[in-house]
């Protein structure tokens, strides 16, 4: 019987089977890739808003305080968008005339809330609380980074569930002082691993078995 | 393990991965999440004109109003703080002063914040004589009311911190006028010492 595959079929074979392992080993790493990439966390993508609102001017130009606006960030899981007689205290005044500021006039007239698109988005399934997270230590540019160099809002960080995690598992890397928790520019000192130790105690930080238990985010 | 039960195997993680929307999405009211039963959209309905929270009566007219009765009987404006001022609540109203007040009034209370710099009618200096000598009670009624183009930051503060927020405007007032013979003498020599000591205050830890 005359052979039916060519000799050079045995070469072909085995490239098709480390082929395969390379196409499986391949598309395991692009899955892997693509699920923490900011195509699907929508890191770095600044939205559009209804009100071109500037963090970069009003607290990188202006100077405000972020709970000047955030007000209930300190006391509840929100930190509070705030309401439309919020803008109004200044912009009674202050391009009162703008046609840029025409919705948030038409809000503080109609009481019509100003439908602001959402940047930072968690599942509905994770109660995350600001307030606690301020209170122990933990500063605002932590996870949503320099606002005050951003002339539109975007998210800075995946939001997903293991970078949570990286942060309850080692919570004295971002543990501030209590006077730098709303400074945007600040940044860890060289001894942080030291200072944030420190800190756990002082701030009473919970175990990590606690810190990382499902219960603390999933109800 | 059959070939098929291995395909099975494979499938079903692509399978549930397109499942997650529903529990990330979920149909209910959160926060700030717009609202499609009601007309103005909020789903975090406004109170009931009139409602008043468990504990926040506020009726008590020194602590939540500022107010006292004079000897005729009339309501004014209180002179004394409701309660006695200490560090702590000095600290408390710096700490609130430079958030909700400073953007106009100024670090010092000069009234040259940063948006009045911007445009914003000047308020006055608090170190003027008609409100270096105005009664806490005038201070707590402005920040709770409001006053000419003044709003009210009832909202952003509660009484306790109004409280503390008149208490530093009032240190504010003192810093500004201050005699060298009224520093205590203790603090007194730091006056002398050295430059670098005072412009390169020391982090706090």
């Amino acid at each position: 019987m005359s052979q039916i595959f060519h000799r050079s079929t045995n070469t072909l074979a085995r490239v098709t089977i480390f082929g395969a392992l390379f196409i499986v080993v391949g598309s395991l790493f692009a899955i892997n890739e693509f699920t923490r990439s900011d195509y699907i966390t929508h890191a770095f993508v600044a939205r559009e808003q209804p009100v071109q609102f500037s963090h970069k001017h009003h607290v990188g130009d202006v100077g405000l305080d972020c709970r000047y606006c955030h007000t209930s960030v300190e006391k509840s899981a929100s930190a509070g968008i705030p309401p439309t007689r919020i803008c109004m205290n200044c912009h009674t005044q202050i391009w009162k005339d703008s046609p840029y500021l025409e919705p948030v006039r038409a809000s503080y007239r109609t009481g019509k809330p100003i439908h602001w698109t959402r940047v930072h988005h968690l599942p509905d399934f994770v109660y995350f609380n600001h307030s606690i997270h301020v209170a122990k230590g933990v500063g605002c540019s932590t996870c949503h980074g320099r606002v005050d160099q951003m002339p539109l809002m975007m998210q800075v960080n995946s939001l997903q569930m293991e970078w949570c995690l990286d942060c309850h598992r080692n919570p004295e890397r971002a543990l501030r002082p209590k006077n730098e928790i709303f400074n945007t520019t600040w940044t860890a000192p060289s001894d942080q691993e030291e200072r944030g130790k420190r800190l756990a105690k002082e701030y009473n930080i919970q175990a990590r078995a606690v810190l990382e238990s499902c219960s603390t985010c999933h109800r | 393990m059959s070939i098929g039960k291995y395909l099975i195997l494979l499938i079903t993680p692509f399978a549930l991965v397109s499942c997650r929307n529903e529990m990330h999405d979920q149909p209910k009211a959160k926060s700030y999440r717009a609202s499609a039963i009601f007309d103005d959209s909020l789903s975090m309905r406004p109170v009931v004109e009139g409602t008043v929270a468990r504990g926040y009566l506020r009726a008590d007219p020194l602590y939540d109003q500022g107010k006292m009765i004079d000897a005729s009987g009339k309501s004014i404006d209180a002179a004394t703080f409701p309660f006695p001022v200490t560090k702590t609540i000095l600290d408390r109203g710096q700490e609130r002063f430079n958030i909700y007040c400073s953007p106009c009034h100024g670090m010092t209370g000069e009234g040259d914040g940063m948006v009045v710099r911007r445009g914003f009618r000047p308020p006055p200096s608090y170190h003027m004589d008609r409100l270096r000598t105005a009664t806490p009670g005038h201070f707590f009624d402005v920040i709770s009311n409001g006053f000419g183009t003044m709003p009210d930051y009832a909202m952003q503060l509660s009484p306790a911190d109004r409280w503390a927020v008149v208490a530093y405007v009032k240190a504010l007032q003192v810093s500004q006028h201050a005699t060298v013979a009224e520093i205590p003498p203790p603090i007194r020599s730091e006056l002398d010492a050295p430059k670098t000591a005072t412009a390169a205050p020391s982090k706090p830890e």
